[in-house]
This record gives structure tokens, C-alpha cells and sequence, in this order.
């Protein structure tokens, strides 16, 4: 019995050192399959907003983004496209704006607002104030975008990378990864790309700059 | 040889400027018409990369201690971080290190904003220019790890390579390059 004790302290030591190491390389944050915590961020219109609000909701499409990163900025019609497609099919549009807005002060929040009602966003425009949700998910860049799924389990990670294969125009698109990832869900189906790769801006802290 | 590269560069160039959607970035297209042709940016021979030909920079098998990093003139951190990698060239040149700068600034911006960058800052590194709009494919293949923010660094001498998607101060950035002069 002891040595049985031993040896299962011995594995997890050993299993939380890898983890450790591991995870110091490949970066933190939830995996695919892995179950999102809600969270409960203030909107562009002072309200705040959790995925519980959302009684209807099937899943949901999270975008890390900003105002001051081009990349996000040439996605953000993108964005409101989905949006438009996808909220009344039970999968909205939540965007997190996740910079430290004194590193980035065109992110600051009457610039979300600003910005939002000149594109007229559809969708909650979220500020990551205290910078704890962004690491939770893992989003390292804007945009980053990540597709749940609501379960009995919870919000499944069903999907994390890109909007689609080319930033630089809507119109030459080849593949759209969000749109399959939720297409595939709402026909219940498994998401077949379950995670791409795209350039995007580092999320700004005050330690990173 | 150069000159032909120059050339097809300049040819490239031209052809995606005609066939370029106009609607495309209205704003900035402005700003690369109203810079002048034939300008002293012209002068920079900016060498151009789809992924395929950048993959040599990658696996050079020669004496030397490549840095690698990846940075556009649109992102801070990058910009903030540029004159470290340029003081490493400097300070390490006699130790075989050669610092190497990928920009992933977008293409129509080449001539408006990167040149006129390399320029005005007087870089001394070589600036080659990434232009690969398949990033899902190449990203993993310049490491596995790397989620596709910038900047992001790569040191290595032949087989040995280490990969960083992190900013740098100068002597993080030295400590980071020391293990790899032995």
C-alpha cells in the first residue's frame, strides 16, 4: 500500500513537472475540448456581459481583437459579417478587446465605443480590464478567435486560429475556418479544422512592452 | 545576378499593383501612389520572400549563429525592440552572429513605409520581406509552437535552434544568443 502511495506521488510530481515544462514552451490556456469558465466583462454599453446571458445561445464565436491592430482591423467587417450570419442560427459574435489600454491607448475604452458605432458592430464589444480572461483562453495575438460550443458539460472549445486564409482580401478568400468550425456544429457534426495558425498583433501588456 | 533579381522584384511589383483590387486598402493606396517612383526609398533593394524561397534563411548550415526575427513597422513591440537586434549585429558580427530581420509588413506598404523605415532608422541588419498569404502552412514550419504574434525570434547554428515569441531587452536578448557562441 505505501509503496503504492509512493509511486502515484511520485507520477504526479512527475506529471506536474512536465506540465510545467511543457506548457512554458507551448504557451497556457484552453485546449481544444477543453471546457471554457464564463466571464463577466463590461460591454461597450456599460452593461456587463456573461455567455449565461445568453439563454438561446448554442455557442458562440469569440473574437480577441482591438482597434489598433491592422490585422484586426482588416477582419473586422469579417466580424460583423458573421455576426449577421450566425446570431440568429444560435451561435453570436463576442469580441474582447484584451490590450492594456495605457500600453495601447487607441484601445482605451471610448475608443471601443467610437469605433464600434462607426463600423456598427452588432456584437458586444468586451474590455479584458484586468487582463484574466484573455490568459484563461490562451489568445496571444488579435485577432484570436475561438469557437464554443454550449454542451451539458459546459462551453466546449470546439475551434482556435483565424477567421480564414487571407487577411489581405475578403474576396480571394479559399477557406473560412470559423464558418466551417460552426457550420459543422450546427449540423452536428465535428469540426474538421480544429485549429490554425495566422500573423497577428501580440496582445499588449505592461510587462511585454 | 542581383540586377536581374531587382528586376523581377520590380516586375513582380508592378504586375500586383495593376491587378490589385482598387476598393483594397482605398486609404493606404493613396499614400503608395503619392510616393513618388524613382525616389531615393527606391535605392533599398528590399529582397522579397514567398515561404518556399525564405526557407533557406532557416536552415543555413554554415559556421555562423543565425537571429532570426520576425517584426513588422506596425507592431510596437517589434519597432521597440529593433535597435537591441541591431546593436547585437554590431556588437557580435565578430563572433560569427548575423542578425537577420523578416519583415511581415503588408506588400502595397513596402514602398510607403518599410523602405522609408529602413532609412530613415540607417538599419545595418539585413531586412528581407515575408510575403506568404498561406499562414496556416508556413507559421508550424518555422516552429511548431509559435501562435503567429509578433515579434517572435529564432537563434540557432545548424541543427541547434531555439524559438521565442516574446520581446527582448538588450541583455535578455544576449543571454538568450551566449549559449550558442561556444
Amino acid at each position: 500500500m505505501k509503496k503504492l502511495i509512493k509511486l502515484i506521488s511520485v507520477a504526479v510530481v512527475l506529471l506536474f513537472v512536465s506540465a510545467f515544462t511543457i506548457n512554458n514552451s507551448i504557451g497556457e490556456g484552453y485546449k481544444i475540448g477543453d471546457v471554457a469558465e464564463d466571464f463577466y466583462l463590461k460591454n461597450i454599453d456599460d452593461n456587463m456581459v456573461s455567455l449565461s446571458n445568453y439563454k438561446d445561445a448554442k455557442g458562440f464565436i469569440i473574437t480577441f481583437t482591438c482597434n489598433t491592430c491592422p490585422f484586426a482591423v482588416m477582419y473586422e467587417d469579417r466580424v460583423q459579417a458573421l455576426n449577421e450570419k450566425y446570431e440568429p442560427k444560435g451561435f453570436p459574435v463576442i469580441a474582447i478587446m484584451p490590450n492594456d489600454t495605457s500600453v495601447k491607448p487607441g484601445d482605451a475604452f471610448p475608443e471601443m465605443k467610437k469605433r464600434a458605432k462607426q463600423k456598427g458592430f452588432t456584437f458586444p464589444y468586451l474590455i479584458d480590464e484586468e487582463q484574466k480572461v484573455y490568459p484563461k483562453f490562451g489568445a496571444t495575438k488579435t485577432p484570436h478567435m475561438y469557437v464554443l460550443e454550449r454542451t451539458e458539460k459546459g462551453h466546449v472549445v470546439k475551434y482556435i486560429g483565424a477567421i480564414d486564409d487571407n487577411y489581405r482580401d475578403a474576396s480571394a478568400v479559399k477557406v473560412k475556418y470559423v464558418e466551417n468550425a460552426v457550420d459543422a456544429l450546427l449540423s452536428g457534426k465535428e469540426v474538421e479544422q480544429k485549429e490554425t495558425k495566422a500573423i497577428g498583433c501580440s496582445i499588449k501588456t505592461a510587462k511585454n512592452n | 545576378m542581383k540586377i536581374t533579381y531587382i528586376f523581377i522584384i520590380l516586375f513582380a511589383f508592378l504586375g500586383c499593383k495593376d491587378t490589385k483590387n482598387k476598393d483594397d486598402f482605398a486609404e493606404s493606396n493613396n499614400k503608395v501612389t503619392s510616393t513618388p517612383l524613382g525616389e531615393n526609398v527606391e535605392a533599398i533593394d528590399l529582397e522579397i520572400y514567398d515561404f518556399s524561397g525564405f526557407k533557406k534563411f532557416l536552415n543555413r548550415r554554415d559556421d555562423k549563429v543565425y537571429v532570426i526575427n520576425f517584426w513588422a513597422t506596425w507592431c510596437a513591440p517589434c519597432v521597440k525592440e529593433l535597435p537591441h537586434f541591431e546593436k547585437l549585429n554590431q556588437q557580435y558580427k565578430k563572433d560569427n552572429v548575423e542578425v537577420i530581420l523578416v519583415s511581415l509588413d503588408f506588400p502595397h506598404l513596402y514602398e510607403s513605409k518599410l523602405k522609408p523605415y529602413i532609412k530613415e532608422k540607417n538599419i545595418q541588419s539585413k531586412v528581407i520581406a515575408l510575403d506568404d498569404l498561406d499562414m496556416n502552412s508556413w507559421i508550424p514550419q518555422v516552429n511548431e509552437n509559435w501562435s503567429g504574434s509578433i515579434p517572435a525570434t529564432i537563434i540557432y547554428k545548424r541543427e541547434n535552434s531555439k524559438f521565442y515569441e516574446q520581446s527582448f531587452n538588450y541583455n535578455e536578448l544576449e543571454s538568450a544568443l551566449k549559449p550558442f557562441l561556444k
